[in-house]
């Protein structure tokens, strides 16, 4: 009895699982997958269409008499780069109507009209022309003729899916593109942008753990940045910057601290004199990374809150007691109470920044001294049109992602799920 | 010990007063007032003497006719002493002082007589700061996005930090850009597009996602653990490595430029952590519940939209919420398979505004305003629900 509930219980367990796990196949773990298969081949973007036969048909009436039409295809071949193979073709004709002196590669057969073409070359074009008649002698709807569409097909190669395999992605991803300072960059930016994040978000939580009015208002509006669309928020940001017109360096420029406007997102270094060193800022990096630890230390924030509001009040009463300030407070009651979460918030934000694409993306496009892996990844595929690169940085990113999976899970793993 | 406290007290004080009447002054500044020196030294004299005075007067006046006395006379002083200035600025100086004035209503020397007051006076006067700095730091942005929408091109050309609105023209002067976003611009298709879009992903998450998170909550089967980590890893891998795959094949099946190709891979993406959340709703649901409709007769699919369902009701709220959010904010999919402007999502109708750099750029700011508005009605009217479904869903994922 138990031993068919159990039958019964697992099944419906499949069936209910079913559909999200195909979903999630066949959009999520598939792609990771391909990304493999394609980073090994040398595929442009164009070479992703697959060639089509293609077919505009045209009417032409002779003159003396309205019981014959000509009909015109044009044919081609819609890839300017592949042939398609053993091309046929097919037309229907009204009833009654029957092609003239009918070219050799066709036949007539139940008022279709077949024809094969064989092979056609990559940009093949050919007017092919068919004379028709009326059997008798009626005029001929011409509007009904053009009506009926051709139907054509062909076989071609998807390129995506011949085994020719290389290794050319690989070696441009590591050896042509400053593959150090790409990955270099992605780490600065990855680091600095998780670690402000957090920073900043101990702070705000340590403000609005404090009773005062208006805190409520204060919770909700720190999450804005985090709750606005990142398009929009990008665009006003780089507003704000420009600049010629910018809002912040007007106002630079208007209180004297400034001479000239700084491009703060298209300047790649800032070089800084500091008692006589030369110290060089990789200023757009710098401008995009506070944008990220804007955008995401509200998330930072509401974990650290929600972490403080768990610890117990008697030990602040206790140090009141010992007439403790509120610094000692902090760092010797609330520091050590949130290392836990800290640790993990650091982890788990560092993958979600490493793989960030957007915020960068609408920000500089990856100039100046910006481009990130992920960028990398947009760049090579449709910027230099390369899929096949863009799939190896992709790879490359997936290494490194499933690297600190495995540290992350190594690390704190365990602890994750008692918080 | 009094001494240093005393000292403390004074500096910690009235930097912060001048601080904030710098930030005043700055944001003056981006309402047309032509202010080009903050005065900072100057102030913080003026911000001490007030000080000073306040804390020395102590208790001995009725507080509120003291603090109304000193900020009105310390308001004409600092008038008098900085530049011209048009009586809203001078206003909002005199309610500043007043705010600041009653702040420092216990401050008296017998206050500062206390042990250990020094660390907790600058922890007060930090906190405030921050508050104001955090206030000013988030939101910002949103105002200069608000303003810049309704300005022209010409007047941000000529004074680009006077964002004043220009309150004399007409209405339709006023809301000129988001006339011209809509008729010009077509942003009511977009807007269509996009609701219909993250409504549909919602719908179509949870469609699928309650079922499966039923099952691992409750229902044991070969693999579930399996599943369950396999959930939280998936969610780790980013869109952009799956972007080029994605690409491809949609091209080849002609799903790119259609709202179909969309939901389908928004759906994808949110339902690992839609399920991850359910799940762990679902678990904290009594099972006798389930167990008493499992002796009434009902199967699973019952017993789901029966039982579970109902009970579990925020947990669905915080879910669609959150994939609302995701939907409607997302763009890199949206840059990717939409090229046509029939279909364009606001996100990625905005971001084809700036590829013409000759759109002005209150367009630009009045479409950003368009696209922002509604997630954050959204998010301030149901913020209970989508800050639970923002928590689990950015760490544990």
């Amino acid at each position: 009895m138990s031993s068919t509930l159990s039958k019964i219980e697992k099944r419906t367990a499949y069936t209910l699982l079913l559909p999200a796990v195909c979903l999630v196949f066949a959009i999520i773990l598939f792609p990771i997958f391909a990304n493999v298969w394609i980073s090994f081949k040398e595929v442009g973007l164009k070479d992703i269409r697959i060639p089509e036969p293609r077919a505009k048909k045209i009417i032409k009436n002779i003159q003396d008499s309205n019981s014959e039409l000509k009909i015109i295809y044009k044919l081609r071949n819609s890839s300017l780069i592949q042939d398609i193979r053993e091309v046929r073709f097919s037309d229907k004709l009204p009833k009654n109507i029957e092609p003239v002196n009918l070219d050799k590669r066709c036949e007539f057969k139940s008022q279709k009209v077949k024809c094969f073409f064989g092979n056609w070359e990559a940009g093949y074009r050919e007017n092919f022309e068919i004379s028709v008649k009326d059997v008798n002698n009626n005029a001929i709807n011409s509007k009904y003729i053009k009506s009926n569409k051709p139907d054509l097909n062909g076989k071609s190669n998807n390129i995506l899916l011949t085994t020719d395999f290389t290794l050319k992605n690989f070696k441009n991803v590591f050896i042509n593109n400053n593959f150090f300072e790409l990955l270099m960059t992605t780490f600065y930016f990855t680091f600095f942008g998780t670690l402000g994040a957090i920073l900043l978000g101990i702070f705000a939580a340590q403000l609005v753990n404090q009773k005062f009015n208006g805190r409520t208002f204060m919770r909700s509006i720190l999450l804005f940045p985090y709750v606005g669309p990142v398009v929009a928020l990008a665009y006003t940001w780089t507003l704000l910057l420009d600049p010629n017109s910018g809002t912040i360096n007007s106002l630079l420029v208007n209180y004297g601290v400034i001479e000239k406007p700084i491009n703060l997102l298209g300047q790649k270094y800032l070089i800084i004199n500091i008692l006589g060193f030369e110290l060089k800022l990789r200023l757009a990096l710098t401008t995009v990374i506070f944008f990220e630890i804007w955008r995401y230390f509200p998330l930072a924030f509401l974990f650290i809150l929600a972490r403080l509001q768990a610890i117990p009040k008697d030990l602040y009463e206790a140090a009141d007691v010992d007439g403790a300030g509120p610094f000692r407070k902090f760092f010797y009651i609330t520091l050590p109470q949130i290392t836990a979460i800290l640790s993990i918030l650091f982890m788990i934000r560092f993958i979600w920044n490493f793989n960030k694409f957007e915020d960068i993306f609408l920000l500089t496009g990856g100039a100046s001294g910006t481009l990130t892996l992920p960028i990398s990844v947009y760049q090579q595929g449709f910027a230099v049109s390369n899929i096949g690169m863009g799939s190896a940085v992709s790879i490359v990113i997936v290494l490194l992602l499933i690297t600190f999976m495995i540290i992350y899970f190594k690390l704190i793993g365990k602890k994750a799920n008692e918080i | 010990m009094k001494f240093k406290s005393l000292i403390i007290t004074l500096l910690a004080s009235s930097i912060f007063l001048t601080i904030i009447i710098c930030i005043w002054k700055i944001l003056a500044t981006l309402q047309g007032l032509s202010f080009t020196n903050l005065n900072f030294n100057l102030n913080l004299l003026l911000s001490l003497g007030l000080v000073i005075t306040c804390v020395s007067i102590g208790k001995k006046f009725n507080h509120n006719l003291k603090i109304f006395i000193l900020s009105l006379s310390f308001t004409i002083l600092y008038t008098f002493l900085n530049e011209n200035s048009p009586l809203w600025f001078s206003l909002g100086i005199f309610f500043l002082i007043l705010f600041f004035t009653n702040k420092l209503k216990k401050y008296d020397l017998k206050y500062l007589n206390q042990d250990f007051i020094s660390e907790k006076i600058v922890f007060e006067f930090l906190s405030l700061f921050a508050i104001v700095f955090f206030a000013l730091v988030v939101l910002f942005p949103f105002y200069i996005m608000f303003v810049t929408s309704f300005k022209t091109q010409t007047a941000l050309l000529i004074n680009p930090i006077d964002l004043s609105i220009d309150f004399s023209k007409n209405i339709f002067e006023i809301f000129k850009s988001y006339f011209v976003i809509f008729k010009t611009y077509d942003f009511g298709r977009y807007i269509l597009t996009s609701s219909y879009v993250s409504v549909g992903t919602v719908l179509i998450t949870l469609l699928f996602a309650i079922p499966a998170a039923y099952a691992v909550a409750r229902l044991n089967f070969f693999g579930k653990t399996f599943l369950s980590t396999s959930i939280l890893i998936i969610y780790m891998f980013p869109a952009i490595v799956l972007v080029i795959p994605l690409y491809t094949v949609f091209s080849q099946l002609g799903l790119r430029n259609s709202v179909e190709g969309l939901l389908i891979v928004y759906t994808a993406t949110t339902l690992p952590v839609a399920i991850y959340m359910l799940q762990g709703y679902f678990k904290s649901i009594p099972k006798e519940i389930e167990e008493a409709g499992l002796i009434d007769g009902q199967n699973w699919f019952g017993i789901i939209l029966k039982i579970i369902i109902p009970l579990s009701l925020p947990a669905i709220a915080s879910v669609s919420l959150y994939v609302f959010m995701i939907a409607w904010n997302e763009f890199l999919f949206s840059l990717m398979f939409l090229d046509n402007p029939k279909v364009f999502t606001l996100s990625r109708a905005i971001n084809h505004l700036t590829g013409d750099a000759e759109t002005p750029r209150q367009y630009l700011m009045a479409g950003s305003v368009i696209v922002t508005l509604p997630i954050l009605l959204i998010f301030i009217y149901f913020e209970k629900y989508l800050v639970s479904g923002l928590t689990a869903g950015s760490v544990k994922g």
